[in-house]
């Protein structure tokens, strides 16, 4: 058995170790919001906070995340919107939706370790691919949650 | 079904019924506050409670719940088209909500939402009349109601904000308290639609209605299906295209954690697992031998030589005007070039699946699907159980352009649950996605044109050999030699010439192809807007000159153009090693011109640093959604344009995943800008897909400015540009 630390929660789950935490999310527990996207950390779809910090899931085994703090996007903005998914709405970003879950991720951590990220971080940082082409308004997007942040 | 019950517990309460699956719904935190809800699918009842007609329903607090008969795949049809018919309905938007129209009332009750299948973008275009009538006949229903109930006449009464008012007496009602009346009116005649001078909403922004359950992972796509006792299947296609599992060694994985079942499966064999991951695993690990037949002696090298050589003919004439032969012998000056793109994948970000639970009697399937109607059929016809008895619950696509047009995973998964008589959800990893795509086509075009002595095209000849789409997906044989969609942008090519010739040979290859964002515009146009560069470049004109000249008389062009070149900034100076280039395009009723600002360092890596679009279709529904979808288009091409390239080697894809597979990120996205010059009249144009077509010639035509090099093959990344 694993013990897992989910959303705040703690998982005991009977599972091969080297099961990745991706589909430890979806199949096993059911939050379905972490998506498969490509399976070799390419695309960032399934991004997470592992300790705080944007990681790719579908890269990182169950065993590997025992003892530290995994956080989904069902759990950013659990108790009210997450100043990223606020901005994402103000935005209006999304298209098909499918890799926002990741990006938003991906940007809530960029801001947490940098709170005024510049256009040249943004571009090394925020690598999840959209192929709806939602990049210019992700980028408006991360600066608004930047100012949204510091009001 | 007469009882009025709750949409979700009728249908919790059937399955038990049938057979003890219940659907699990994760209630969502924002469930009551979104105007979508995470499950976007809508009832099975052939009718509802509170229904005005199959488009509208009145719930009694006043909530507008519309049905949508096109699938949500980002395009914001969902709320482009709820606009539409609350133009009409004279409701509050801020209380519309909105659910996907049932496929199988539209099979059952004589196909009363139309045609679900959503592509070309056609939504707006082709059902906005029908969904302002359904909004006009609705709000005259629930006014006659009014108007019966106060013994008045129901032209002395006006319905505004979600409510009908008698202002000579002061009286008024929510549409909530008169549903029930207004379902019984029977209209003598069908209310007139607006015309749109009288718009209110449409034309105005419109924050889309799926935001915010998009910002929160509880929108539900066909991947997130999860139902009791559900197994997981992972599919392994055979590599080459047309081929057959001869065997497999089942022996190899049987003992594996978690095995269930290996099924063959259309093109194929599929490992069924208590997991996905494991089912995946699993699916990696079975020794398969594959009957890969004649086609594994392919590649893409020969097809490139087959359709190069097929433009010496014969070919099969498509569009004619005037005499060209004669022109262009007669012209002083011939200029002619070879154009060249590879097969593209679509790669959604959401990799194929479908959930199927089959019984004998009933087929329920969860997917994401541009064409609820034909999954429907296609789910019927392979489970062998009577469509009136299925039920396709269509999730939020993630992506579609137009990939999810024909579901070849919604057929692998209905053969699994009926081989193994479980609900399946079937699941392929972004390998099988990429190599077993049905592909934009390779082609090859030869464009020719004659120039006067004042430089100007006397006679256009264009040749295009390319895959046809219609053989390969089985929907005929197009046997007259010509597919409009092989011919777009070349047949109507809008530039003045006196003499015209187009001719065409569709020429398919085992690689299987089909509709990609833009269809034949995606090459053509790329053909088209380069050549007239070049001609520009021969006449020793202005690119912008040149098209405004060859573009007299068609007003709605030159006034893009003109817009165009003014946002863009034509003609202004740039830094040495950036250019702008320019491309117009008409494709799917809109006019879309494109500048892109282009920047080649000295090694030779293109940037695109901005793009600046102005927009002709007529009409807007939703500003903002054409922006977004402008914005979109844009990056879809440009990735293409710089990456895209699927190559063929042994009869199998070469290209497996976005290491290899590349897609434009951040770091590769220029700023981009819509402008409008919209001629209005009795245009309305689609919007989904004609910003794509002049990205590609707009970023090739600033390189040449920049590099001196033109760009006849696609992608750049295959170009020399360093200095």
């Amino acid at each position: 058995m694993l013990s897992l630390s989910i959303n705040g929660q703690a998982h005991e789950l009977d599972i091969e170790p080297e099961t990745p935490v991706l589909w430890v999310l979806r199949d096993e527990i059911g939050l379905t919001g972490t998506k498969f996207g490509c399976g070799i950390a390419q695309c960032g779809a399934c991004t997470i906070h592992v300790d705080g910090v944007a990681t790719r899931s579908c890269q990182f085994s169950a065993g590997d995340a025992v003892g530290k703090r995994i956080l989904t996007i069902e759990g950013l903005g659990a108790a009210h919107l997450h100043a990223v998914q606020t901005a994402w709405i103000e935005n209006d970003v999304p298209q098909c939706g499918y890799c926002q879950s990741g990006q938003i991720m991906a940007a809530a951590s960029l801001l947490a370790q940098n709170p005024s990220p510049s256009d040249a971080d943004i571009d090394a940082e925020i690598t999840n691919i959209c192929r709806c082409g939602t990049y210019p308004r992700i980028r408006a997007a991360i600066h608004r949650a930047a100012a949204l942040a510091k009001l | 079904m007469n009882a009025i019950v709750s949409r979700r517990s009728f249908i919790a309460a059937s399955l038990s019924a049938a057979g003890g699956l219940v659907v699990m719904v994760a209630i969502p935190r924002f469930a009551s506050a979104v105007p979508l809800g995470p499950e976007p699918w809508g009832p099975e009842e052939l009718t509802t409670a509170n229904e005005v007609n199959a488009f509208v329903v009145v719930e009694p607090d006043g909530t507008i719940l519309l049905r949508i008969a096109k699938s949500e795949m980002g395009q914001g049809v969902m709320t482009s088209l709820a606009m539409i018919v609350a133009e009409e309905l004279e409701c509050d938007f801020a209380k519309v909500k909105v659910e996907y129209a049932s496929a199988t009332r539209n099979f059952m009750d004589g196909g009363v939402y139309g045609d679900m299948q959503t592509g070309g973008s056609s939504s707006v275009r082709r059902s906005r009349v029908s969904l302002q009538q359904a909004g006009a006949s609705a709000r005259a229903r629930l006014i006659s109601a009014a108007a019966t109930r106060w013994g008045v006449a129901p032209i002395a009464c006006v319905a505004r904000g979600g409510s009908v008012f008698h202002e000579a007496s002061g009286r008024s009602a929510v549409y909530g308290q008169l549903v029930g009346d207004a379902a019984n009116v029977s209209l003598r005649e069908e209310p007139a639609i607006k015309t749109p001078e009288q718009f209110r909403l449409i034309g105005q922004r419109q924050a889309r209605l799926d935001t915010p359950v998009k910002v929160t992972g509880a929108a539900k796509f066909g991947i997130d299906t999860r139902l009791p006792g559900m197994v997981y299947a992972a599919v392994a296609n055979c590599p080459v295209f047309g081929g057959k599992a001869k065997s497999y060694d089942e022996a190899a994985i049987k003992n594996k954690r978690g095995f269930i079942a290996v099924v063959p499966v259309e093109n194929g064999v599929a490992v069924v697992a208590d997991r996905f991951w494991r089912a995946k695993e699993m699916v990696a690990a079975l020794p398969i031998v594959w009957d890969e037949g004649a086609a594994a002696a392919t590649d893409s090298e020969k097809f490139r030589a087959d359709y190069r050589a097929a433009l010496d003919g014969p070919l099969t004439n498509a569009a004619k005007r005037g005499d060209a032969k004669s022109a262009l012998a007669a012209s002083p000056k011939i200029v002619e070039a070879l154009y060249e793109v590879p097969h593209l994948a679509h790669a959604p970000m959401e990799p194929l699946n479908a959930t199927v639970h089959w019984r004998p009697d009933r087929i329920d399937a969860w997917i994401g699907t541009q064409s609820a109607d034909a999954a429907l059929k296609l789910a019927a016809e392979v489970g062998g159980v009577d469509p009136r008895n299925v039920f396709i619950h269509n999730c939020y696509l993630g992506g579609g352009f137009g990939r999810r047009a024909v579901n070849d995973e919604l057929r692998q998964a209905v053969q699994v649950s009926k081989a193994i008589a479980k609900p399946v959800k079937l699941v392929w990893t972004r390998e099988q996605d990429i190599q077993h795509d049905r592909y934009r086509p390779q082609a090859a075009l030869r464009l020719k044109a004659g120039l006067g002595a004042d430089g100007m095209p006397t006679a256009f000849d264009f040749r295009t050999a390319v895959g046809s789409i219609t053989r390969s997906l089985g929907w005929g044989a197009a046997s007259s030699g010509v597919e409009p969609s092989a011919v777009e942008g070349l047949s109507n090519v809008p530039y003045l010439a006196s003499a015209l010739n187009v001719d065409c040979l569709l020429k398919n290859t085992h690689v299987p192809v089909m509709f990609w964002r833009s269809v034949g515009s995606s090459q053509n146009a790329f053909a088209v807007e380069s050549f007239i560069d070049e001609l520009a470049h021969a006449a020793g004109k202005d690119p912008l000159d040149y098209r405004r000249a060859l573009l007299a008389g068609k007003p709605d062009f030159l006034a893009v153009l003109d817009k165009l070149a003014d946002k863009g900034e034509w003609g202004k100076a740039l830094p040495v090693g950036s250019a702008r280039g320019l491309a117009i395009h008409e494709s799917f009723g809109t006019i879309v011109g494109e500048i892109a600002e282009v920047a080649v360092s000295k090694s030779g890596e293109v940037r695109v640093e901005r793009v600046v679009a102005c927009v002709d279709c007529g009409h807007v529904v939703n500003p903002l959604n054409v922006e977004m979808q402008i914005e979109s288009a844009v990056l879809y091409g440009l990735t293409a344009a710089l990456f895209g390239e699927i190559t063929i080697k042994k009869g199998a894809v070469e290209q497996g995943n976005f290491d290899d597979y590349q897609i434009a990120r951040m770091a590769d996205a220029p700023t981009i800008e819509t402008h409008f010059a919209l001629s209005g009249g009795g245009k309305w144009g689609g919007i989904g897909e004609p910003g794509t077509p002049p990205i590609a010639p707009a970023i090739a035509n600033a390189i040449f400015t920049i590099t001196g090099k033109r760009i006849r093959s696609l992608p750049l990344k295959n170009a020399a540009l360093g200095a």
